[in-house]
């Protein structure tokens, strides 16, 4: 895709709504790079926001203001022309797919050849240090190989901001701070806005960029 | 495009039940149009009522379906409560899921041929007690219908079962159990207080199909049921081929009045549904822990075996008649045996297996895309609303087939569209769209929405993530949908022969014809043959996927479907 | 009644928001074939294909109808498919069905074995293509005079609407290593009945094989069996019926099960002896009884008999209908059926054991030898063994005695 300005992601005046209660209301703009944590307790709509930024949010919820990206308007596109990439708690590795299934799957179709293809997967797979696991099925990973090969995933599809919808929460807590640091790392070397939701304070400080308290 | 087709499936659904519902309810009061400047007339009505034994009928269907249809779910829901998550839960889901292929009307004559004086049981006890004459006692055919509902428990336990099976992993009935066991709950109890009242509004639906189909049997009820007088489904069909004209309205009026008893069959069972979920509500909260339930299990485990034990072993007994030479009475087994009759079968076979998948291959194709795709507008809409809509696409499952068929019949005559196999496939598409329905839909909206956002937020178009995304983590699930609504097509019999004039030569219309002729070699050889599709597809099922998936380990917790 | 009909469909027609005009089924019509001229039937059949609906529950007579379809597809390049039924009012129905809608052009049923009620409701209804039968080249050798019944169905005059292709008598049997002596009236029947309880019935009626039981008791005990031969509401038919219905209650409560249930039809009441449930059943051709005998169904010592007053016996035909798409092929069907060699055919155990319709004085001498070297098998009863041959009472005595009967004990509950 061609390269635009890289304003970061904006939302502007962004609230939501389900049966006229008001989840989440938030105003800021994340620069490229930059993460910034949402904190706040469950059933507090973060993750409601994180879907209607990537444009996954059901029709069932009321939302007002703007979002942007790159000086995109995202509002109305569809998910897929968003260019939002967003990781879960769980991995949600397909499991049909191999783990360069995966990979490749995210991997646009621009990228032509399938010896082309395969090498950029088997790249993605070097810098997260799995070599020799694209014929592997994804059942068969530890936890952290997972969440590594979900990121990579995510990264594969060049998205221009990254959504972090508690990603560590299920991740003991040796491996815990690894992945962080391992998913904060490529967010900053690929100059990605992030943003995170959790309820982990040790997350929002280990991004160490702004945290936000949504109240309940 | 894909908007629509929930509409167009309604359609399809709704469409030929009310063409031909009013097909019977304008005769069932000789209804004359304007042109003629007459009135209609409640004159076949009158005739129906001065048919002698009509309460006796009416009262055989309602109360012998009521109580089928309450035995089957009390067995099922008394099972999963004592056994599930245990070993013995899942031997006997392996041994009913494949008694789901068996026909009907090929279980009910294994049942006749095993509990009959003359049947194989009586055999048994005739070795000590030394008879040569079966006892002259009315175990089948009973006056009771004791036999009928038994015949019809045996065959809906199964599809109870698994449908049960398929809404257990919503109501997250694993932990459910060990928290109530943690509480002190004995099993059953803990069970009927915390998740049966999860796991019943999943089911209920295929429940009131049990209902509606219970009160309305015909080929089950011709084999079992009392005939002095026989259950009304039974008579009208009788009254249907009548060659006197005059009975043909009645008959349409009878017709009428058997959708009525089935509505006042589902108001019964909604109003005890109503009753139990008060006195339930009361009971789940006043501490009773029930905690010594073992007798309690073991005969629920008892009942449930002897239901699948009753098809397996009849179906044993059908296949040992299929190669008897003469096997009196009372002798375990026949004094000879030979395969002539399978050589002969075996050499006509062919033509009508082709015919039944040229029926059923596009109907179910027709049937799975039209399901995947209201499933997937589901999805892509995020609109639940719609769901209730959808509802009514299990109406050809709570209408008794007896009370529109034959008006469907002279509604595709009239579009000249008769005999043609498009309407034959239309025809069966009705049966088997609402069957593909119930089977697929619980486990495509259980799939893990997640993997769609992430797949479209991966960049890929929403034709991709269903093609290449929810498709292939679904295959199993559309697999068992496939081959259960192979199952269906295979086992219509009133549709093939109506709509298709007769022209059609299916494996079920064969068997029902030479099952006329009373030879149980015959009745064994086709009982088995209508098997073999729903059988192999169901094996399918099973099979692709497992050995499409053999290197992905997470698709069997996938696929649960 | 039938403009009733007519009219109901307009209403659905309309109900629907059709235009029956526009979306009635195209017509191919079929001419009427001119039976007179043989050639030009020959022709105009060639090519056609006969939808013959016929009772398929015997997987022998399937086998026959096969073989009789083959034939005439070498001989007359006419294709024939047996549509199978369960019970032949199902072929009516649907012709009536068509009649109702619209389809007088183009019908799904070419040809119909029928006889008694269905053939009578199908002549009153006229739903029947014809005359034709008598113009038939193989009709000739039908014998007419020995067998009255071939052009008198139950009474009614078949007047070529359909021609004869069996004839049927009834015939009881029993399994000769159980019975030493058996009753051969109606009333050592009942004598019978009081030694040995339980040990009888009958199919349900309005099933026909039970239907034909009642009419058998009927016609050996009324007074004056020619009452029978004219319509029931043209005599004191209550009068006439008395002694039958005096005679059931006697015998109802020694039937088997009491009476409180029935085999479905007559196949279900051979199984029944087949497993010693009963000691005597019967069947309207003593050649099927053999035929069963061959097939496992019955043990070898099975042999048939007849009543000593005579039993009913009747003719078996085939009958085209108004609407039916291939006119000339069904005929050329027919005209087959009734040739000496797919009657010899026909009467062979080995493939049927049903009887021939033909007069043997009127066939060439091969033939005649022919059907007099047939082996007819050990339960089949010859000519000479079969007594008189009583007449069927008219279709209306059966509707009436069906009727009652369902009144007095269809209902036991």
């Amino acid at each position: 895709m061609p390269e635009a300005a890289k304003n970061g992601l904006e939302l502007h005046d962004v609230r939501v709504r389900l049966d006229g209660r008001e989840l989440v209301a938030v105003d800021l703009t994340i620069a490229p790079g930059e993460i910034v944590t949402l904190m706040g307790p469950s059933g507090s709509g973060k993750s409601s926001l994180l879907g209607h930024i990537c444009g996954t949010l059901p029709d069932a919820f009321e939302v007002t203001g703007q979002v942007v990206l790159d000086g995109r308007l995202l509002d109305g596109l569809a998910p897929q022309d968003r260019h939002v990439g967003i990781l879960f708690q769980d991995d949600l590795l397909f499991p049909h797919l191999s783990v360069g299934g995966n990979l490749a799957f995210a991997l646009p179709a621009h990228i032509k050849g399938r010896a082309n293809r395969r090498a950029r997967v088997e790249a993605a797979l070097g810098s997260a240090e799995m070599d020799g696991f694209y014929d592997r099925d994804p059942a068969t990973l530890s936890g952290g190989q997972r969440a590594r090969v979900a990121l990579m995933r995510v990264l594969l599809s060049e998205p221009c901001a990254l959504l972090l919808d508690e990603p560590f929460s299920k991740l003991d807590s040796g491996l815990r701070s690894q992945i962080r640091s391992f998913v904060f790392d490529l967010c900053r070397k690929n100059s990605l806005p992030t943003l995170m939701v959790t309820h982990d304070p040790e997350d929002g400080a280990a991004a160490g960029g702004r945290v936000i308290e949504l109240r309940g | 495009m894909l908007r629509f087709i929930p509409i167009l499936t309604i359609v399809l659904m709704i469409g030929p039940v009310s063409a031909g519902l009013i097909g019977t309810i304008l005769p069932a009061f000789e209804i004359l149009p304007a042109l003629g400047g007459t009135t209609p007339s409640l004159e076949p009505w009158q005739a129906l009522v001065a048919q002698p034994g009509l309460g006796a009928s009416i009262r055989l269907s309602l109360v012998n379906g009521l109580i089928a249809t309450f035995v089957s779910v009390a067995i099922v829901m008394l099972f999963c409560a004592a056994w599930q998550g245990t070993r013995t839960f899942h031997a006997l889901q392996r041994i009913l899921s494949p008694i789901l292929s068996v026909p009907h009307a090929t279980a009910a004559f294994g049942l006749a041929f095993l509990i009959a004086p003359s049947g194989w049981f009586v055999r048994v006890v005739a070795q000590f007690t030394g008879w040569d004459r079966p006892p002259d006692v009315a175990i089948i055919h009973d006056p009771w219908g004791i036999a009928l509902i038994a015949g019809l428990v045996a065959k809906e336990i199964p599809f109870l079962f698994l449908m049960t099976l398929s809404a257990l992993p919503q109501a997250d009935t694993d932990r459910t159990a060990q928290v109530t066991a943690s509480l002190g709950y004995g099993r059953i109890a803990g069970w009927f207080k915390a998740t049966l009242p999860r796991i019943y509004p999943q089911i209920r639906l295929p429940v009131l199909a049990v209902l509606a189909y219970s009160t309305s049997v015909v080929d089950v009820a011709i084999i079992l049921a009392p005939t002095t007088p026989a259950p009304l489904a039974v008579r009208i069909l009788g009254w249907l081929s009548d060659p006197d004209l005059a009975l043909r309205f009645m008959a349409s009026s009878a017709a009428v009045l058997q959708l009525l008893i089935v509505i006042a069959a589902m108001a019964i069972w909604i109003a005890g549904e109503r009753l139990v979920a008060v006195i339930g509500a009361c009971w789940a909260i006043d501490g009773q822990r029930f905690k010594q339930d073992g007798a309690v299990r073991g005969v629920s485990a008892v009942m449930a075996l002897v239901a699948a034990g009753t098809v397996v072993l009849g179906l044993v007994v059908l296949l040992v008649w299929s190669v008897a030479g003469f096997w009196a009475f009372p002798d375990l087994l026949p004094r000879g045996f030979s395969l002539r009759l399978w050589a002969r079968e075996l050499d006509a076979i062919g033509n009508s297996l082709t015919t039944t998948l040229l029926i059923g291959i596009p109907a179910v194709v027709i049937a799975v895309t039209l399901v995947l795709a209201c499933l997937e507008n589901e999805v892509r809409t995020g609109k639940p609303a719609g769901r209730r809509a959808m509802f009514l696409i299990y109406l050809p499952l709570l209408v008794p087939q007896i009370s529109f068929m034959f008006g469907l019949q002279v509604f595709f005559s009239l579009l000249g569209l008769e005999r043609t196999l498009v309407s034959v496939v239309l025809g069966h598409l009705v049966f088997v769209a609402p069957y593909v329905f119930l089977s697929l839909s619980e486990p495509f909206r259980a799939l893990d929405p997640r993997y769609g956002q992430t797949a479209l937020c991966l960049g890929a178009s929403p034709a991709r993530v269903f093609w290449q995304v929810r498709l292939p983590l679904l295959t199993r699930a559309v697999l068992t949908a496939a081959a259960v609504g192979l199952a269906v097509t295979v086992g219509q019999y009133l549709p093939t022969l109506l709509i298709g004039a007769g022209r059609f030569a299916t494996v079920t219309t064969e068997a029902v014809a030479l099952a006329s002729g009373g030879d149980r070699r015959m009745i064994g050889i086709y009982g088995l043959f209508q098997m073999i599709l729903p059988f192999a597809g169901f094996a399918l099922a099973l099979l692709i996927p497992a050995v499409l998936f053999r290197h992905r380990r997470g698709m069997g917790a996938q696929n649960k479907g | 009644m039938r403009s009733k009909m007519r009219t109901f469909v307009s209403a659905l027609a309309l109900a629907v928001g059709l235009a029956t005009t526009t979306l009635s089924t195209p017509a191919f019509a079929d001419p009427a074939p001119d039976v007179g001229n043989w050639q030009s039937v020959l022709d105009q059949a060639r090519g056609q294909t006969v939808y013959w609906h016929a009772w398929g529950g015997e997987p022998r007579i399937n086998d026959y109808i096969a073989w009789a379809g083959e034939q005439v597809r070498e001989r007359y390049g006419v294709e024939v498919v047996q549509v199978k039924l369960t019970d032949t009012a199902d072929a009516v129905t649907r012709v009536l069905s068509e009649k109702t809608a619209g389809v007088d052009d183009g019908g799904a049923v070419d040809m119909i074995w029928i006889n008694g009620e269905n053939f009578a409701a199908m002549k009153r209804n006229d739903l029947l293509f014809g005359p034709w039968a008598e113009q038939t080249p193989n009709f000739a050798y039908v014998d007419i005079e020995g067998k009255p019944t071939v052009i008198n169905d139950f009474t009614v005059p078949t007047d070529g609407l359909e021609a004869p292709w069996g004839m049927a008598q009834v015939s009881f049997y029993y399994d000769t290593a159980k019975l030493d002596t058996v009753p051969k009236t109606a009333q050592q029947l009942l004598e019978w009945l009081v030694k040995h309880p339980g040990r009888f019935t009958y199919p349900q009626p309005p099933n026909y094989m039970g239907s034909t039981f009642l009419k058998q008791i009927l016609t050996e005990l009324v007074k004056d069996p020619k009452v029978l031969q004219q319509p029931a509401d043209e005599t004191d038919a209550k009068a006439t019926l008395a002694p039958l219905w005096g005679y059931l209650e006697d015998l109802q409560p020694l039937l088997w099960r009491d009476g409180q249930a029935y085999p479905q039809n007559g196949a279900s009441m051979r199984t029944l002896l087949a497993d010693n449930e009963v000691d005597i059943a019967f069947s309207f051709s003593s050649g099927e009884v053999s035929s069963a005998i061959e097939a496992f169904e019955l043990p070898d010592t099975v042999r048939s008999y007849v009543f000593e007053n005579g039993t009913l016996g009747n003719t078996n035909f085939v009958a085209i209908p108004y609407n039916a798409s291939a006119k000339a092929g069904a005929v050329v069907l027919a005209d087959f059926l009734m040739s000496p060699e797919a009657q010899l055919r026909k009467q062979d155990p080995k493939y049927w054991g049903a009887d021939t319709v033909l007069a043997m004085d009127k066939l060439p001498a091969d033939m005649q030898e022919a059907f007099a070297n047939l082996d007819l098998g050990i339960a089949s009863l010859a000519p000479s063994e079969r007594g008189t041959v009583l007449p069927e009472p008219h279709p209306s005595w059966m509707s009436l005695v069906e009727t009652e009967w369902q009144k007095r004990y269809g209902v036991v509950q």
